[in-house]
């Protein structure tokens, strides 16, 4: 079971395509899209489609809202307050696009209900570019060249965050200069990294050699493209 | 002397009425700073709220208000629906299963209504929203309860009497929340259509308790 996502707009197309974006990194999670009034499907948001998309979303390990603009915090809010259970949603205050995406990996990698609310609601600052600490001890790296054809971009990075979760160790991939949290698909996807680039992936912590593993397997393998 | 539940039934069917006479002017008041569709929205939340009464009338005050929070939740989309729908709501629990409102009963609901509406919108007074229709309606209902001989009607005119000067207060605001935020300083001189209509349910609420 994963944390699911409702993803409230006042316009319909944007949430089913955000949630079919999402999707295409999360394929495991219930992302359930509450765009636009029911009847005639004009610009607006719906309390009951709301409540409605919640319950569809929730496999038991609770839901994370996000919402575009101005009243559709309201209505998510007011969902919210008004299910059975309240405390098994949350609304979260998050860029809908970003946070979503991010919302989708982490709940993917089986992420709790907080830490993909934790997870959306930091998709809004700036990627944490520096995740290893070089000069520490016992940190690990290996060079890889990417050979697929996107480069580190959004499915990859987020194969890449989903292979690690679970994974005891703090990973970073440095590409050039730069240096980005292997634990975040926005961070990763910052660097740029295309076909062609070599990235030196760092890991640090008990299960360092597994997660440097992970990473060599998936860029061997194209990231499944 | 206390309003049953056919009492606060009679004032949502004039509120309906009210909203509906009024309707073309919340539309161009919002028009102007908004989307235009506040009018239409309450309208068809109030129509709503009429049906479901036709049906039948809850038997007690507090679930005549739960059952106007849950339609206008439903039925006015944009931020009037969760806004009313929580004011209503707050109220109605607050009411509980009391067979009658009294003026302190009143008070209380006047009051959580204006607190579910403060935590739902987050907006404070000054910054041009149905809020500041409500705070002075609340304190002028306060001041209106503690004199002698208070009634749930006097106690209802004069927090519509308040109400009435606190939308036209909006008037000379720069709108801090909602669509209107986006229009800054270009808004002052506008009336905040989410007073003006808080403004008129009370109204309405008032005379019909008359």
């Amino acid at each position: 079971m994963t944390v699911g996502i409702v993803l409230v707009s006042h316009s319909a197309k944007l949430a089913e395509g955000l949630a079919e974006l999402a999707a295409q990194m999360a394929p495991d999670v219930r992302i359930r899209p509450a765009g636009g009034l029911a009847d005639g499907g004009g610009i607006g948001t719906d309390y009951d489609e709301v409540v409605a998309a919640v319950q569809r979303a929730d496999s038991g390990d609770g839901v994370v809202l996000l919402y575009d603009l101005g009243s559709a915090q309201m209505t998510a809010e007011l969902a919210v307050e008004s299910l059975a259970d309240p405390s098994s949603a949350v609304v979260v205050d998050a860029p809908l696009v970003e946070g979503a995406v991010a919302a989708a990996v982490a709940a993917q990698g089986g992420a709790d209900r907080k830490a993909v609310g934790e997870a959306a609601a930091s998709a809004g600052l700036a990627p944490d570019l520096l995740a290893v600490d070089a000069d520490a001890d016992g940190v690990e790296e290996k060079a890889l060249t990417l050979a697929n054809d996107v480069g580190l971009h959004a499915r990859p990075a987020a194969v890449l965050v989903r292979s690690l979760a679970g994974i005891e160790a703090e990973v970073s991939v440095r590409l050039g200069e730069r240096e980005a949290d292997g634990h975040s698909v926005l961070a990763l996807m910052s660097l740029g990294a295309r076909q062609g680039d070599r990235i030196v992936v760092r890991a640090h912590g008990p299960q360092a050699g597994e997660a440097l593993a992970k990473v060599t397997a998936l860029v061997e393998a194209n990231f499944g493209e | 002397m206390g309003c049953t539940s056919e009492g606060v039934a009679v004032a949502l069917r004039a509120a309906a009425e009210v909203v509906a006479e009024h309707r073309t002017e919340l539309i161009e008041l919002d028009r102007a700073i908004g989307d235009g569709d506040h009018g239409e929205n309450l309208s068809r939340g109030f129509t709503a709220i009429v049906s479901a009464l036709e049906t039948e009338v809850p038997s007690t005050p507090g679930a005549v208000a739960k059952l106007a929070a849950t339609t206008l939740i439903s039925k006015v989309g944009g931020a009037a629906g969760p806004l009313y729908g929580t004011a209503f709501l707050r109220a109605s629990t607050k009411l509980g299963d009391a067979a009658e409102i009294d003026v302190p009963l009143l008070l209380d609901a006047l009051r959580a209504a204006l607190e579910g509406v403060q935590a739902r919108g987050k907006a404070v007074g000054g910054d041009a929203t149905m809020v500041d229709a409500l705070i002075p309606a609340v304190s002028a209902a306060e001041e209106a309860a503690a004199g002698a001989d208070a009634s749930v009607a006097g106690v209802l005119a004069a927090a519509a009497d308040a109400a009435d000067r606190g939308a036209e207060s909006t008037v000379d605001l720069v709108p801090r929340k909602g669509r209107a935020s986006y229009l800054g300083e270009r808004a002052v001189g506008h009336l905040d259509p989410g007073a003006r209509s808080t403004a008129l349910l009370l109204r309405a609420f008032a005379e019909a308790a008359r």
